[in-house]
């Protein structure tokens, strides 16, 4: 009964979406004011039937309820209850029906939001409801979560263990928001258009969208980099893989689409450009939904084998991209031309920003791409990897991370080059410094990881410079900076706080890849190992049981200059019903590194291969996307008074 | 390493399991070696994985390939020769780097275009924003 009502709101949901999509839009058209305020209304009306839909399919997975096909394929009476709840998007069918509740959420906060014109706010839903009703039709008609089974099995096949994590299990609902988030970017985006239409007014109403979508993007991202360290077993965060990519072009476009609204929202400029990214934001969205959904990345031919649900998403993609580019050539000629500003100013340098994030994302894009269509076009398969990447993709990175530096010390409208690099030179010195002094440190051949630590000195110390600046630190009594840095608007902070955290993570990815330690070695009951100061006795393994797994617990103990510093347990871990293996690795994290230690094969009288990872300054990947992450809900807050 | 079957129950992250890559008894005793192995081994692909290195693979063909790749330079190849002995036998897809050649010219030139078509766009808009300063002013 509840998985009925649970279809049957999805079913409403559908209509009410087809409503929401279609007569507000043409209200909006005709200036049939009936019509456009339909819009609030179906809107509401959409989000409680899809509240009502996702909780049906958590209570089914709560009570267990294997009559449903999803529920037995995805759950098992025995998993812990966070994973029976989390297991509910831990699959397509789930998956989808929490795509359409961040969707009609997001809507929701649209249609709440005030000072929207009547005509804007009925062609923005208008644009969510047609998306909700592509997304809503394929839920229902090709992946039906609540299809039922006769007779009910009396048990289910569980959730694929490594998604039984925390890091993994709130990966998906972050990412979501990242991706839905953008559809209400691309809606705006699609109103101005039709309006023909973009001022400052409209970037204001876009600016926190925009870094919201950013925000949980960033988190999501991180998660899901943090959980394959942490699960992976040897310590590497990120595999350049294209499910992986499929997360990163938006989340750059997005970054992208963060500044070049600032220069539309400041300077009414970079209008056509910021309306375009709105537009390939969300299109990498669904790019991304299309490639994993799809299946085509497994195999082109897995692909055609079963097309319904490809095909379906490819319809969705082709529909919202095809017609926004199409209604955007019609009408981006027609938008009136922005601000004035000089090459050298904040504006170019954010216009610079905005050509390397694109750049980056095309470049991640043809990588992603290239060996599917290679093997359309020719049959030819190459295998597009790491090292592609680090290649063509790290070279473009590194002028954006240098501008950053002159990105915020630059005035608005026209700055004085030799002024602005004049405030940096100190900087600038005591950061070639730092790429001396760290490559003499490290004794490599390689100039580069120490290059990377100088990058990250630069960027934090223009960071702080530009900081200092405004609250005139030292210049002026102290308690007089401190109250200047309180009466900072929320975006000073929130921009300080994610290039800092850029730095971080800079410095995080530098030293992690560049001056890793490992031990790989066989260690028997008794066995000492030193690794990176520390000294590790391994004191023998044995079993364990889980709540739904048996486990394999080693157990060794670390010292240092003979001081008990921590004991460190790696499992190895089997899932009995999905016959499935997985490890877990034992982390003991410091503020500069992780020593990371993996149990692996026995080998024999007690036994075991070891693995054992010094990771210098890896927390701090995950500690810069934080604080980015942070920055950008900080921007969030809307200061109370002072002009917009 | 069964990651295709796994790739459908999850939404956007690569699921791959466990990874293990090297084990104990395929290190060579030469540290120098074993590290051109690594380095190597990097660039190789896993043929039976999904977008993973024979270094990151504890699948069978994985430890077949590190194993040969450490035959190979033990008998004294060069990095150049240890490669091109694998990739006549497995063929191009074993390179996670694809060679430059003519069907990869697009792949490889993808950054240069983007960057370039990029540069010219904003040369252009500057130019005309320049020209619609010239009316409003400064």
């Amino acid at each position: 009964m509840i998985a009925e009502t649970g279809h049957f709101a999805l079913i409403l949901a559908l209509c009410l979406a087809l409503v929401q999509g279609t007569l507000p839009l043409a209200g909006a058209a005709r200036g049939h004011e009936a019509w456009m305020k339909l819009a609030t209304g179906a809107a509401l009306a959409q989000a409680a039937m899809t509240m009502i839909a996702f909780a049906a399919l958590t209570l089914a997975y709560i009570h267990s309820d294997f009559s449903l096909r999803n529920v037995f394929e995805n759950s098992h009476s025995l998993k812990p209850m966070l994973y029976k709840v989390t297991g509910v998007w831990g699959n397509h069918e789930g998956s989808l029906v929490l795509w359409v509740l961040i969707l009609a959420l997001f809507a929701l906060a649209v249609a709440l939001r005030g000072g929207l014109p009547l005509e804007t706010k009925a062609r923005v839903l208008g644009v969510l409801g047609l998306i909700a009703a592509g997304f809503l039709a394929f839920s229902l008609f090709t992946s039906n979560p609540f299809e039922r089974l006769d007779p009910p099995p009396v048990d289910g096949r569980d959730l694929n263990p490594i998604l039984q994590d925390p890091g993994l299990a709130f990966h998906p609902p972050f990412l979501y928001l990242g991706y839905v988030g953008l559809s209400v970017t691309f809606a705006f985006a699609v109103a101005a258009l039709i309006e023909g239409r973009v001022d400052r007014r409209w970037a204001q109403w876009v600016r926190p969208f925009t870094l919201a979508s950013w925000t949980f993007l960033t988190t999501g991202i991180a998660l899901g980099s943090w959980w394959a360290y942490y699960e992976l077993g040897w310590g590497g965060w990120w595999f350049w893989d294209p499910v992986e990519n499929a997360s990163f072009m938006p989340w750059l476009a997005a970054t992208a689409l963060l500044h070049s609204t600032i220069v539309t929202g400041k300077r009414d400029a970079l209008k056509s450009w910021t309306i375009l990214l709105a537009i390939l934001a969300f299109s990498l969205s669904l790019l991304g939904t299309f490639l994993v959904r799809s299946g085509v990345l497994t195999s082109i031919h897995a692909f055609a084998v079963d097309p319904a649900r490809g095909v379906f998403i490819l319809a969705i993609l082709t529909a919202a991209i095809g017609g926004a580019l199409t209604l955007y050539a019609v009408r981006a000629p027609s938008l009136r031309p922005g601000g004035f500003f000089a090459p050298v100013s904040r504006e170019g340098a954010l216009v610079l920003n905005n050509l390397f994030l694109a750049a980056g994302c095309f470049t991640v894009l043809t990588g992603t791409l290239y060996p599917l269509l290679l093997d359309v076009v020719t049959g030819a398969s190459v295998s597009v990897g790491p090292p592609y990447y680090e290649i063509v993709f790290v070279p473009l990175m590194v002028p954006l991370l240098l501008l950053v530096a002159l990105g915020m010390m630059a005035p608005w409208k026209r700055a004085d080059l030799a002024g602005v690099l004049s405030r940096l030179k100190l900087l600038a010195l005591v950061s070639v410094a730092t790429w001396g002094i760290a490559w003499w440190w490290t004794l490599q051949a390689s100039p580069l990881p120490a290059f990377g630590i100088a990058l990250s000195v630069w960027i934090a110390g223009s960071v702080i410079l530009e900081y200092g600046e405004r609250i005139r630190i030292f210049r002026c009594p102290l308690r007089q900076s401190w109250r200047r840095a309180r009466q900072l608007p929320a975006a000073s902070h929130a921009m300080s706080l994610a290039h800092l955290g850029v730095a971080v993570f800079v410095a995080g990815v530098t030293a992690s890849s560049a001056w890793q330690t490992e031990i790989i070695r066989t260690m028997a009951p008794g066995d000492r190992q030193d690794i990176a100061g520390y000294t590790l006795v391994f004191e023998g393994a044995g079993m364990v049981a889980g709540p739904n797994y048996d486990a394999e617990r080693g157990t060794f103990v670390v010292t240092a200059d003979g001081r008990h510093i921590t004991r460190l347990e790696p499992e190895r871990r089997s899932y009995l019903v999905q016959a499935t293996r997985t490890t877990e690795a034992a982390i003991h994290t410091t503020l500069f590194a992780d020593l990371y230690v993996v149990l692996g094969d026995a080998a024999g009288e007690g036994a075991h291969v070891v693995r054992l990872y010094h990771n210098p300054l890896v927390p701090w990947i995950w500690g810069g996307a934080l604080l980015m992450a942070a920055g950008g809900a900080i921007g969030l807050v809307r200061r109370k008074t002072g002009p917009p | 390493m069964l990651r295709p079957l796994l790739l459908p129950g999850l939404l956007l992250l690569a699921l791959p399991g466990p990874l293990h890559g090297v084990e104990p008894d395929e290190i060579l005793a030469d540290p120098a070696m074993e590290a051109r192995a690594r380095d190597l081994g990097r660039e190789l692909r896993c043929l039976v994985c999904q977008n993973q290195s024979i270094e990151d693979s504890d699948a069978p063909l994985a430890r077949d390939l590190r194993v040969i790749l450490r035959q190979r330079i033990e008998a004294g190849d060069s990095d150049e020769a240890a490669v091109d002995w694998i990739v006549e036998r497995y063929g191009d897809y074993v390179l996670l780097k694809p060679p430059l050649r003519g069907d990869t010219a697009m792949l490889w030139g993808a950054p240069l275009v983007a960057l370039a078509a990029g540069a010219l766009v904003v040369a252009f808009a500057l130019r005309r924003n320049r020209h619609a300063g010239k009316g409003d002013g400064p």
